[in-house]
């Protein structure tokens, strides 16, 4: 069979994608399986009677084999259902849980905002601070802004946070300390109200991705091809954006995608800071709670993002390798 | 030195003037050319180590003594004030260098028995061991480890002991990729072959023969996943389900002080209490950072290119 070597390439990553979301899920879904066996009675209190507990399980479907459970678990999560939360419920049977999507779908939406918004400030900072960092290589400016990010790179996100509603919020109250936004928050209020919590995210990657881009940069500007660029008289800016940059695309297009996909992280810790509702905060919660279907969707919602960006940032890597593009 | 002619060789010449160094004249030479930031560094550590075992001695109260005013401010008593419930922040923070570096070191030496361990034998073996235990690794890996370790915890329960199991297995995956990455490079080598031949074990040839080859990046990666694994830690205490009180800690410190930060306006010191514990933690990263980047350089061989 006669494929391009590039889309035979991107295949393959797609089916090694594909191979391990379903060994994450496998993973995931195996959480219920790994609760010790009177986890029922825990749920649903002492009084529970006997009855309850078994109609619990078999509501659960403990009564099925462990490979039915998971492709009807799947099935569920691909369709949107991810079952419904342990907490709401008691021993007299009454049932007031909710289903998972219903808890999850609302603070997705904000993490998603929290995220894009941070990406939106971050991205454009950290290339500006990669590329001049690389032109006035060695400068003072080039140090003080490398020691800089060194030190942020040090830091518990949540030092970070702190400092800043130190700053920001208590001391020179300009945004508010606590991010508590919901559906009716307008957009320009809402940005305002995630300003902190955003900022926090942006200190924290922007170290990262300005560090990675400098040092592709860095790299390229020793091979040979950028030598005969300077020896046929290229200033320094022009050998850098018209010569090293092209070619530096792909792993800056990789740590931007790596660097979001630590983001889907980060924003555990920083929502939790900041009380902002989003899927971090519902999983810590959860998991203090020991809720396990709602520690399962949000899981799996993170860990699929953070896959699915991985795969991106290979792919770009690969569409934008020119070497891979122009086979012999 | 009187030279004989007939007997002359340039090594006895070398020989005579050669002094044999032994491991502190060597060590003494290495920190006297090290920069400030890699002594700066080794200070900070030293200060943390001895805080964290002389822990006792050097708090005023004990980690878990309760006084009656809850929220003191800083004075002569109490030097940062009191917690929410009246417990000193100064002791408690000592006793922080104790609980939270100690469990940090104790999951970061777990973490590199079972990476290393494992590594050494995939890169030796090379066979189906090999192939189960990458491919493990990397969906290990695809995982956020804040996230998998999350999950882990709410099915085992928040235990310090569950704590340090999780995190040191989902950290030995990196140890891993490491040590084999690193370990390859020296199965191949003759005297690995020698050893083989005649006919030393697996244990033999991963302790007596590649162990010592590779020790320098394990060495600075020991630095480095000590710092991931402490700021981890952290992460999980400072979100409530890390180490549990009353143990005093520096990620739960955070938390449960963090209200203080909202008085700030008003009383400067009470707003810098919740910090004091958050700074603890990232002063002894930044100062690990400082270390591991003067001995990568050091044992790298590389110079800065100007």
């Amino acid at each position: 069979m006669n494929v391009h070597p590039v889309t035979k390439t991107i295949l393959e990553r797609l089916g090694l994608g594909l191979a391990t979301l379903f060994v994450v899920s496998i993973i995931i879904f195996s959480a219920i399986e790994m609760l010790p066996g009177d986890f029922g009675q825990a749920i649903l209190g002492q009084a529970a009677t006997q009855e309850t507990v078994a109609a619990f399980r078999r509501e659960l479907g403990l009564d099925q084999p462990a490979y039915l459970r998971y492709l009807q678990w799947v099935g569920g999560a691909l369709q949107g259902d991810l079952g419904t939360s342990f907490s709401g419920r008691n021993a007299s049977g009454i049932d007031r849980s909710r289903a998972v999507v219903d808890l999850i779908a609302p603070r997705l939406w904000n993490t998603l905002f929290l995220a894009g918004l941070t990406a939106v400030i971050a991205v454009p900072i950290a290339l500006a601070l990669g590329v001049s960092t690389a032109l006035f290589r060695n400068s003072v400016y080039d140090r003080t802004v490398n020691t800089a990010t060194l030190t942020t790179i040090s830091f518990p996100e949540f030092f970070v946070a702190y400092i800043l509603i130190l700053l920001l919020a208590s001391l020179y109250p300009v945004f508010p300390s606590l991010a508590n936004v919901d559906d009716s928050t307008p957009l320009a209020e809402r940005a305002f109200r995630t300003a902190l919590p955003a900022l926090t995210l942006t200190l924290v990657i922007v170290a990262h991705m300005m560090r990675m881009t400098r040092a592709a940069i860095i790299n390229l500007l020793a091979s040979p091809y950028i030598q005969m660029a300077r020896l046929s008289g290229a200033s320094q800016t022009e050998v850098i954006i018209k010569h090293a940059l092209p070619n530096a695309w792909a792993p800056i297009a990789t740590v931007i995608a790596f660097n979001l996909a630590y983001l889907v992280v980060g924003v555990v810790v920083v929502e939790v800071v900041f009380v902002y509702p989003g899927v971090g905060q519902l999983m810590v919660d959860a998991v203090t709670s020991r809720d396990i279907p709602v520690v399962q969707g949000c899981a799996l919602i993170f860990a699929i993002t953070y896959i699915l960006l991985n795969l991106i940032a290979d792919i770009i890597g690969i569409i934008t390798n020119p070497r891979l593009l122009h086979p012999k | 030195m009187t030279q004989n002619p007939d007997t002359y060789s340039a090594a006895g010449e070398v020989g005579a003037v050669l002094e044999k160094r032994t491991f502190w004249t060597r060590l003494k030479l290495d920190l006297k050319k090290s920069p400030w930031s890699a002594r700066f560094g080794m200070v900070i550590i030293f200060i943390y180590a001895m805080l964290a075992i002389f822990a006792p001695v050097f708090a005023p109260y004990g980690e878990a003594q309760v006084f009656p005013t809850p929220y003191a401010p800083w004075s002569s008593e109490f030097i940062f004030g009191t917690d929410q419930i009246g417990r000193d922040i100064f002791s408690r923070l000592i006793y922080g260098a104790r609980n939270t570096v100690g469990i940090a070191v104790a999951t970061t030496f777990l973490a590199f028995l079972i990476g290393g361990a494992l590594g050494l034998i995939a890169a030796i073996n090379r066979s189906y061991i090999d192939q189960a235990l990458s491919r493990l690794v990397d969906v290990f890996m695809a995982i956020p480890s804040l996230i998998f370790a999350l999950v882990l915890l709410s099915i085992f329960g928040s235990t310090v002991l569950n704590l340090i199991i999780i995190i040191a297995v989902l950290d030995s995956t990196r140890v891993f990729r490491l040590t084999r990455a690193v370990a390859i490079n020296v199965v191949v080598m003759d005297y690995v072959e020698a050893a083989r031949l005649r006919g030393e074990g697996l244990g033999w040839i991963m302790r007596k023969e590649i162990l010592p080859n590779i020790m320098p990046p394990l060495i600075a990666e020991f630095g480095l996943r000590f710092c991931f694994v402490f700021l981890s830690i952290a992460a999980l205490s400072f979100l409530g389900v890390g180490i549990q009180p009353p143990t005093a800690d520096w990620g739960s410190m955070v938390r449960e002080n963090a209200s203080l930060i909202q008085f700030a306006q008003y009383d400067l010191k009470a707003g810098l209490t919740p910090l004091l514990p958050a700074a603890a933690i990232a002063l002894l990263t930044v100062a690990v950072n400082f270390v591991v980047d003067w001995f990568l350089h050091k044992t790298s061989g590389l110079r800065d290119e100007q």
